[in-house]
């Protein structure tokens, strides 16, 4: 389910390192808990972004989820094809709906990130402490 | 799950908007037992009913119901309601879940009629099969002549062998039903009509569609776009508010109000962009904030994204333009008439 090679946020993003290229996007667990998606909104190509800081939002028809950068960079593409199909999110959350690339700042911040064990073992705890 | 007035119910089952979409154009099926049922029986029944609430319930003949204000003196709300007259001395009144108690006693603190006021709540639960092919799948299931069940009125019969009280009302702008009956066999009435309706596709409907749905239809919720602060001429519900009918809680507040004209209407808007106007967003006219947004979203049938808002009267009219304060950023928006969706007759 969730890619071995991806590393992932506590807020349920998703970051696949390639060549100091990382590709972001939201986790399966976090399409899920939106339901459908309708809207996304991204910031323009050469904008910065910064860890732990929102760089657009993902609009469900019953929410609005802020989506975090997992690193600082610069972005360097976004899937505009999101425009017009920002239900890819729900059915394939973590490939053809990533939400934009960035040119990582400092590759070592990725250290910091969960891998899809631990991340795995996250999104199982919080399931468990919703339905208490 | 999300708790709602006490309950937990789930949001979703399927997913909003194939479950919106079901209910358009075949057909869905709601748990809402958490609504309040509240039963006046009595003598003086109608006197309280008519002395609490803005419809003229004089109107109604057994087995017939309406659409309906709770008032505060002031002729605002304190609930939204309807009203079935089951006999000239016993009325039910279907409530919101999350004001049943304070109706109940606001009810008991009107009651100089001497009726019997109970908060029938629990001994209900209440099933909503909802949209086009709702009536020929509930009639796989009961003997009740549905075709004779006129809009907004109710039988008793027997559903998969379960007393009912069988109304022909709903919350979703489509044609369709709400069963009333023992909590004790809600298991088996939800099971047997989704058997029933496997044919005809029905699904299992949560919250989040019964919302879309009924702000799609332009139907009022309690707590977005009427509540203690609003009067029924304002939230364009004159339709039930009876001046007529003679001195009921806030009418001479609402003879005046009506007099004097409004000063603010909801008025429904269409988003002219991609953004989404959502609850509790400010709405501005030439920069100036006029009010906020009581309900938005998208509107999955209509695949538009709409929404309810008070504005001034004098900038209410269709086609005038608005923006929405979207976190920061100006959407920009259009008012269109009420409803937004109408089902063709």
């Amino acid at each position: 389910m969730y890619p071995a090679d991806y590393r992932y946020t506590k807020q349920h993003e998703w970051i696949d390192v390639k060549s100091g290229i990382g590709t972001i996007g939201i986790t399966d667990y976090a399409q899920h808990e939106l339901g459908d998606v309708v809207f996304v909104e991204l910031p323009k190509v050469g904008a910065q972004v910064k860890t732990g800081e929102s760089f657009g939002t993902v609009e469900s028809v019953k929410a609005v989820s802020e989506i975090f950068s997992p690193v600082s960079g610069e972005i360097v593409e976004i899937n505009s094809a999101l425009a017009d199909t920002p239900d890819k999110i729900n059915t394939e959350p973590h490939s053809s709906a990533w939400l934009i690339r960035v040119r990582l700042g400092d590759a070592k911040e990725i250290a910091g990130l969960m891998d899809a064990v631990a991340y795995q073992a996250y999104i199982t705890e919080a399931a468990a402490g919703a339905a208490h | 799950m999300v708790n709602f007035g006490g309950w937990d119910m789930p949001l979703e089952y399927s997913g909003i908007l194939a479950e919106h979409q079901a209910v358009r154009t075949r057909a869905g099926l709601f748990d809402v037992s958490h609504m309040g049922e509240l039963e006046i029986r009595g003598p003086g029944a109608l006197d309280l009913v008519q002395w609490v609430s803005c419809n003229d319930a004089s109107k109604l003949i057994e087995g017939q119901a309406h659409y309906s204000g709770l008032m505060t003196a002031c002729g605002t709300f304190v609930d939204d309601l309807l009203v079935h007259k089951i006999s000239p001395s016993h009325y039910l009144l279907c409530v919101n879940a999350s004001n049943q108690e304070l109706d109940f006693e606001h009810i008991v603190s009107h009651n100089r009629f001497d009726a019997k006021i109970e908060n029938a709540g629990p001994r209900y639960s209440q099933l909503a099969i909802q949209g086009p092919r709702a009536g020929e799948i509930l009639a796989r299931l009961t003997p009740a002549p549905l075709a004779d069940i006129r809009y907004y009125h109710f039988a008793f019969g027997k559903v998969s062998g379960v007393d009912c009280l069988i109304a022909r009302t709903g919350y979703t702008g489509e044609d369709g039903f709400e069963i009333y009956f023992d909590p004790q066999y809600t298991d088996k009435l939800w099971n047997d009509l989704l058997d029933a309706g496997r044919t005809a596709d029905i699904i299992p409907c949560g919250l989040g569609a019964r919302n879309t749905l009924r702000l799609e239809a332009g139907m009022c919720l309690y707590g977005h776009e009427i509540d203690e602060t609003t009067t029924p001429l304002e939230a364009g519900l004159g339709w039930i508010c009876k001046l007529g009918k003679g001195a009921f809680l806030g009418s001479d507040v609402l003879e005046r109000q009506k007099q004097d004209g409004i000063q603010r209407k909801l008025v429904g808007f269409e988003m002219q962009d991609k953004r989404i106007g959502r609850d509790g967003h400010a709405v501005r006219i030439a920069g100036h904030d006029v009010g906020r947004v009581t309900s938005g979203g998208p509107a999955p049938f209509l695949k538009k994204n709409i929404g309810m808002a008070y504005v001034p009267l004098e900038s209410s009219a269709p086609g005038t333009a608005i923006d929405i304060d979207v976190r920061g950023q100006s959407g920009s928006a259009r008012i269109v008439p009420l409803p937004f969706y109408k089902r063709a007759a």
